[in-house]
């Protein structure tokens, strides 16, 4: 037990997605304007996450290993997540339109979110078991959604001050993400 | 329309330069502009990427309906992602070893898929194939500008080879992730100086 609070602890903070290892930094300036749009993103990535890295471990394992597939392994894991993806957004439309309502126009940018994929790779490369995959895509992912909530807290603030011109929206987003990851690198000294 | 191949060409390198301009691809900018071999290196993969994804999408774009085509150009951008990964392990190992993750990740990379779908499916072979090569350069450029600035400052070296001498601590803020956010940041203010007129 205690190993698995270990790994979420290291998945969350110190070997966090998006301030440690710079993974979905895309979404993360593009959808952090808003606190809304911020958290529908975070859950979003969340509930895509944790089964896209059950079923892309589930594909390493019993597909591509067995075979000998394992160099095509980029296709079918993009593949699996895309198919995933498209899935997931037919279901929630059908069955659940509360979350479709909440979740849906986030679904189709997180086929191309590096953070999805990026974990799927880190879950094999790192030769986790069914289980402790399970768990660290859901802590990497929770992380995500964490930083992100966050800085779309600290970007409302921003956009009441004064900004220099040439400096305005992205960039000082960067600064100020720079400043996030500087305050998560204290996590290293836990390691 | 009538844009020639030239103009689309000179676009990716000062025009919509990414990641400057066109604010996309930002993980691989972070994260392997540690060095400039690396920066090269990454370049140099997603600019083959960039031009064969696009030529072979202007190549089928009538054919693939309109429906299934976001997917449809991921699987051709997988596949030539699959090639460099498999040149990069037989020729260049050690460069791999370093960009690790990050080659796979071209295929999520929001620079190809965004040409592909905002270039590629619209226009020529001839015209795609000089958008590709046009904005692989210019992201190649943009790549190397940011791993000059962090590798000579963060490690005090340049492609490996000492600058400073001997006394020169280096600065290793920003060899480390938050520089790497900060620099990027201040590199698209100065372009946004740069770029007003």
């Amino acid at each position: 037990m205690g190993d698995y609070i270990l790994l979420i602890i290291s998945c969350l903070f110190v070997n966090n997605i998006l301030l440690m290892q710079y993974l979905g930094n895309c979404p993360f300036l593009g959808v952090s304007k808003k606190m809304e749009t911020a958290v529908g993103m975070g859950m979003a990535v969340i509930f895509v996450l944790v089964m896209a890295g059950t079923i892309t471990w589930l594909t390493e394992a019993f597909v591509l290993k067995p075979f000998g597939f394992e160099y095509l392994r980029t296709l079918a894991f993009i593949l699996v997540i895309a198919g995933l993806v498209q899935f997931v957004e037919m279901f929630l439309r059908k069955s659940i339109p509360a979350l479709y309502a909440g979740l849906g126009i986030f679904l189709p940018l997180i086929t191309t979110n590096c953070a999805v994929l990026g974990v799927c790779l880190i879950n094999i490369k790192d030769e986790y078991t069914f289980v402790q995959a399970v768990v660290s895509s859901f802590a990497y992912a929770a992380g995500f959604a964490l930083d992100l909530v966050l800085f779309a807290a600290v970007r409302e603030r921003i956009l009441l001050a004064r900004v220099p011109k040439p400096l305005q929206d992205t960039s000082i987003g960067l600064a100020t993400a720079g400043l996030f990851s500087l305050a998560f690198f204290a996590f290293k000294g836990m390691a | 329309m009538a844009k020639s191949v030239v103009q689309e060409f000179t676009k990716g390198l000062w025009a919509e330069i990414p990641p400057f301009r066109l604010v996309l691809g930002l993980c691989p900018t972070l994260a392997v502009t540690k060095g400039v071999e690396n920066g090269i290196g990454m370049g140099v993969a997603l600019t083959f990427v960039l031009v064969c994804s696009n030529v072979v999408i202007s190549l089928v774009r009538k054919i693939i309906p309109n429906k299934v085509r976001i997917a449809c150009f991921i699987v051709v951008i997988a596949t030539f992602v699959t090639v460099v990964e498999l040149v990069m392990q037989a020729f260049a190992y050690p460069l791999f070893l370093k960009l690790g993750i990050f080659i796979p990740l071209i295929v999520v990379n929001c620079i190809v898929l965004g040409r592909a779908e905002a270039f590629a499916a619209k226009n020529g072979v001839v015209a795609s194939f000089a958008d590709g090569l046009g904005i692989g350069i210019g992201y190649t450029l943009a790549l190397t500008t940011l791993a000059i600035i962090r590798e000579v400052f963060g490690n005090g070296t340049f492609y490996n080879i000492p600058v400073f001498g001997p006394s020169f601590k280096p600065f290793a803020f920003m060899v480390q992730a938050p520089g790497a956010f900060v620099c990027l940041g201040l590199m698209l203010c100065i372009m946004n100086i740069l770029g007003k007129k």
